[in-house]
């Protein structure tokens, strides 16, 4: 299992879930679930373009999440953020039935760009893998207290001169930037997993945003060892292991702090304590 | 028919006057009769900034999309005051604070903070949106938000800091916030939650805050509390205090000013001009009361209410509404 040729699939794999818990952890704050579901699906056309042009795959699917990041962003203003997604999503996928059919592209090939390779990672594909991270983790680090106000608080980050549709952009293009660099390695329905279902838990554990945070980058990573650790194995598609894992620790999540919750707690709820009463006395009918 | 002498109860005795302005340590302006207005000069330790209003909106126009919403708004906001800012469902409440704020697009006329554009001035102005609505699995506690409020718009990693640490317990003391500082905020009651919003707009020390509809879907305590403290800051902390309220009944002890908006237009005034049935029930085109039970001062909507010409409330005899006969 610690063969060399699978070195570069653990460490590609470590880093490409660390990024997308940490991207996660605001994707769930923000609420941009859908969206999160839309930009890789909307990038998946971007390989077969770039077999069409002859160039390298990366550049393909950075060109179609650029495309799909601006879309999302212009059509996220005119009003709902879900109907963007959507149509942004539809839109790419029908550019993408047309690229696939222009291309010769066999079906083994469309089928791991959605699920993943993970077991076909060469030293070569490390390196984009590696730059990307440091620019999505350098972008996060600085745009952290902004980012996080903006997503659970507009209106108070408005009232803070934190433009909403600056925040929006960047986050879209760090989210993108994640998608690119995680699609050839996972496939485009995993990067899905790993940036909602570790984040959601976490968020339901822990109360501090910062170990919230760490905690849905912990997850993720777990999740992705246990995934690969399975599938090699079992010989089970890694996907099938990443998907059911993310639902059961979000199950497991919610469950605990259930729990938590109704064994540990007080009885009261903390609101009704150190609060004086004032008895103001009742209105006699026949006052008046 | 039985005539209610509304103001009585509320009438402020000379003592009284010379103690407020004393707290405030500010000139107070004392709408006490409409002939005369008296003004009240004391003088203090804070001389300098005494005569400087610290909002001071003048024939602010804003419109969208070609609808006139607001049309040469002028006003001014003195430390230590509490003003009400009232008018129908779209009269422009809301945009009036948002231009205050500098995220309203396109206002025509002058607004100053301390002086300031609203815009340079944003660590002088706290602003409490309308009802927020918090996920209960937010992964954040009160402590965070208000940390928030004090370094949200900073760049980069936030380093441990023991005066971001007091600036922090300080706003939450200066809203009574400490017992569930720990909580996650989504758990709380819509009153606690209420507060921490609160503290997260003082953080940074504000000479003015602005409330849209803070009491709107709190209960008859958490109402009266809030109203509580927001007399509290402006009296004690010398805040300046704009706030939104359909529902003015719990504000009533506490509020020394109130500006109202109709078509467009604002007028200000001191409570006792503008809290009258005939001023009320013109602004917001409905029958409104105002009666006087048990030594305060009620606003009602009233269908059935009459209005004498000199504005007073007459009860029709065997109304259930209550009042000394």
């Amino acid at each position: 299992m610690f063969d060399t040729f699978m070195i570069h699939t653990w460490i590609a794999s470590t880093i490409i879930a660390a990024t997308a818990g940490i991207l996660g952890f605001f994707v769930v704050l923000r609420r941009s679930a859908f969206a999160a579901h839309a930009l890789p699906l909307a990038t998946f056309p971007g390989a077969a373009a770039a077999q069409l042009l002859g160039i390298q795959p990366l550049w393909g699917l950075l060109g179609f999440v650029t495309i799909a990041v601006v879309l999302l962003h212009q059509l996220q203003k005119l009003g709902r953020k879900d109907v963007a997604a959507g149509l942004v999503l539809v839109t790419l996928l029908a550019v993408g039935s047309l690229l696939l059919s222009m291309t010769n592209t066999y079906a083994p090939a469309v089928f791991s760009l959605l699920f993943g390779q993970v077991l076909g990672v060469s030293a070569a594909d490390l390196w984009p893998v590696a730059v990307i991270a440091s620019v999505v983790l350098i972008g996060a680090m600085g745009l952290y207290r902004p980012l996080l106000l903006q997503s659970a608080f507009p209106e108070l980050a408005l009232s803070r001169g934190i433009s909403a549709g600056v925040i929006d952009i960047l986050f879209l293009a760090l989210l993108g930037l994640v998608t690119a660099m995680a699609m050839p390695v996972v496939g485009a329905l995993l990067v899905f997993s790993l940036l909602i279902a570790p984040a959601a838990a976490a968020q339901s554990l822990s109360a501090r945003p910062l170990q919230a945070l760490l905690l849905a980058v912990m997850f993720s990573m777990g999740m992705i060892w246990l995934a690969i650790a399975l599938s090699f194995w079992t010989n089970w598609p890694i996907g099938f292991f990443v998907g059911t894992m993310g639902a059961l620790l979000f199950t497991s999540a919610r469950m605990f702090r259930y729990i938590r919750h109704r064994w540990f707690s007080t009885g009261l709820p903390t609101t009704m304590k150190n609060q004086s009463m004032k008895l103001i006395p009742a209105a006699q009918p026949g006052e008046a | 028919m039985a005539r209610v002498d509304l103001w009585n109860p509320f009438q402020r005795t000379d003592e009284e006057v010379l103690r407020l302005a004393g707290t405030y340590g500010e000139v107070i302006t004392m709408h006490e009769d409409t002939s005369s207005t008296a003004l009240v000069t004391i003088p203090s330790h804070h001389a300098e900034a005494s005569c400087a209003s610290v909002l001071a909106v003048e024939d602010l126009t804003v419109s969208i999309g070609g609808r006139l919403l607001l049309q040469g708004v002028t006003f001014a906001l003195q430390p230590g005051q509490l003003c009400g800012l009232i008018g129908e469902n779209g009269a422009g409440k809301t945009t009036l604070l948002r231009s205050l704020i500098g995220v309203q697009p396109s206002p025509h006329g002058q607004v100053s903070i301390s002086g300031l554009a609203p815009r340079k001035s944003r660590d002088l102005v706290g602003y409490v949106p309308q009802k927020i609505n918090f996920a209960p699995d937010l992964p954040l506690r009160v402590y965070d938000l208000v940390q928030l409020g004090c370094d949200g718009h900073r760049l980069g990693p936030r380093w441990f800091s023991r005066r971001l640490h007091q600036q922090v317990q300080a706003a939450l003391d200066a809203v009574g916030a400490q017992d569930f500082a720990y909580q996650r905020i989504g758990e709380l009651s819509g009153g606690q939650q209420q507060r921490a919003v609160i503290a997260h707009a003082l953080a940074r020390r504000p000479r003015l805050l602005l409330l849209d509809e803070p009491l709107a879907n709190l209960d008859f305590r958490s109402a009266n509390e809030l109203a509580g403290l927001l007399g509290h800051l402006t009296r004690v902390h010398g805040l300046a205090v704009l706030v939104t309220a359909h529902d003015m009944n719990p504000l009533l002890p506490v509020m020394d000013h109130i500006v109202y908006l109709a078509k467009g237009r604002a007028a200000s005034g001191g409570v006792r001009e503008v809290v009258q049935s005939a001023t009320l029930s013109k602004l917001y085109g409905y029958p409104v009361a105002v009666i006087e039970y048990g030594g305060r001062v009620l606003v009602l909507p009233h269908a059935d209410a009459q209005i004498g010409e000199d504005g007073c409330y007459l009860m029709p005899n065997g109304s259930a509404s209550g009042g000394p006969a």
